[in-house]
């Protein structure tokens, strides 16, 4: 499995051949806060870069959730859908929202690192 | 308008609060335990809220006084006895709720706890039916905090003797530091705890003693999350001054006989729907999965036309399920009724529910 990299938009992609995990990061469930509904896509659906591809929501409020990449979804992480409340506690380990066979790993070369996603998330401060 | 501050702003702060503004006042969302914890910690142990944005309203006269609030506010003011409060509302000339208060009486008259939306507005629509003899002041030297939740009884009594004997809707000056406070056995979480009105000078030495017993501080979140089981309603969302008390479901908080003889703000429309029931009615709401309806889904009925939309809708922690308040066609209403709830788009089974979601007894 390859590094993480990581979107503007607090989520994170890891790349195992042509398959991407995608979930949001750390940064993200600290700002939204307890997350108690998850909705995950089914397996076929067809996502662009920086569409609408899953939703989360805290007690504050919902959010949508975007893809970083292109392609098409293979699997929708059912267990958080079921148990919201652990992307709070692993966001970037078990708790993965979804995974999608990409069309263009030049999309994935293009997110931040992790050092570039830190620097970020520090002058953006929310 | 600048933004305003209660006297317990700095302490938030260190407190590691979330501020947001919320009435005309920056105030704490939440602090570092996040909304699910402070809700919890307020059902099983006890919480603390600065509520000192709400308005102190207190009104000074003779029998003439009763006579000028019975006509805004439908509740028996003339048998109410000293140091007992009500729950009611400040009604318009339709029967529309203009806010929903707690009206107290006090030795020299009455205090009333208005929602900091509404309160400017609120003193001018009380106003109108004062004498120049009574005397009214919205008092801004005091804060107001709430204490709720199990251990509040307990942890209350050690710092002020006596206000265990408080039964629930009644309240006592107290002393407290040489200081006379006011406290009251009420809130708007579902569970047994105070009010305590204290001046700005003295509060944050009342709140070091609440921390001191492990008293949580509770944000506008938690509050949310709390008062929603409860099936409190939420003035601004659940009510507004386009509808009234029997539609609100509150005609239980209009006095018997005040229904029947009147002689208050749209009494004759309320009249006339106490006895034939209005078009909608406000219910409580249980989505069938984990999905949240949140203020402003429409609902349907099974055959897919529209019967109405969600005022309130959270996640319940105490619950563990999604919760709602809202409007529905009356004939909706009955607990039970499957029902739809369109979110994002998709359409979602729910049903009608008992409210409150969640229920403790009072101390009475």
């Amino acid at each position: 499995m390859s590094e993480k990299k990581f979107s503007k938009k607090h989520e994170w992609v890891s790349l195992d051949g042509d398959i991407a995990t995608v979930g949001i990061t750390k940064h993200a469930t600290e700002m939204l806060g307890d997350i108690v509904f998850v909705e995950v896509p089914d397996a076929g659906k067809a996502v662009e870069k920086e569409g609408q591809a899953a939703v989360v929501e805290s007690t504050k409020a919902a959010s949508d959730v975007y893809s970083p990449i292109s392609g098409e979804i293979t699997e929708g992480n059912k267990a958080i859908a079921d148990d919201p409340g652990s992307v709070n506690t692993d966001p970037e380990g078990a708790s993965w929202f979804f995974k999608l066979k990409i069309k263009d790993k030049g999309e994935y070369d293009s997110l931040m690192s992790k050092d570039e996603y830190d620097k970020f998330c520090k002058e953006n401060p929310s | 308008m600048e933004v305003q501050k209660t006297a317990l702003y700095n302490y938030h702060k260190n407190l590691g609060a979330k501020f947001v503004p919320f009435a005309g006042y920056e105030m704490p969302i939440q602090y570092k335990d996040g909304i699910v914890k402070e809700h919890i910690s307020t059902r099983t142990h006890a919480g603390f809220f600065d509520v000192s944005h709400m308005g102190q309203f207190f009104l000074e006269g003779d029998e003439t006084l009763i006579e000028s609030l019975e006509k805004i506010i439908p509740a028996d003011l003339k048998n109410l006895k000293i140091n007992h409060s009500k729950y009611s509302f400040l009604l318009n000339n339709e029967g529309g709720i203009i806010d929903d208060l707690i009206i107290t009486r006090t030795e020299k008259g009455f205090c009333i706890i208005l929602n900091a939306a509404c309160k400017e507005n609120d003193i001018k629509q009380i106003s109108q039916f004062l004498k120049k003899h009574h005397k009214h002041l919205l008092n801004n030297d005091l804060s107001l905090i709430a204490l709720q939740g199990p251990k509040s009884v307990e942890i209350l009594e050690k710092l002020i003797p006596g206000v265990a004997n408080l039964k629930f809707m009644t309240g006592n000056n107290f002393e407290y530091e040489s200081e006379n406070l006011y406290v009251t056995r009420s809130g708007y979480t579902g569970e047994d705890g105070f009010e305590i009105s204290i001046s700005n000078t003295k509060v944050e030495k009342l709140i070091d003693f609440l921390i001191s017993n492990e008293v949580k501080p509770i944000g506008l979140g938690a509050r949310d999350t709390l008062r929603l089981e409860a099936g409190l309603c939420l003035y601004g969302h659940d009510l507004n001054e386009k509808i009234n008390p029997v539609e609100a479901n509150l005609k239980w908080a209009i006095a018997k006989k005040r229904k029947e003889v009147g002689g208050f703000n749209g009494w004759e429309k309320i009249k006339n729907l106490l006895a034939n029931g209005s078009e909608k009615i406000r219910v409580g709401i249980k989505p069938d999965g984990k999905v949240i309806a949140r203020e402003n889904t429409k609902i349907f009925s099974t055959d897919s036309n529209e019967i109405g939309f969600v005022t309130s809708g959270t996640f319940g922690p105490s619950v563990n399920a999604p919760v709602a308040m809202g409007y529905v066609k009356s004939e909706f209403s009955e607990v039970g009724t499957p029902i739809q709830l369109e979110v994002r788009g998709k359409k979602y089974g729910g049903k009608i529910s008992e409210l409150p979601f969640y229920k403790k007894s009072y101390v009475k």
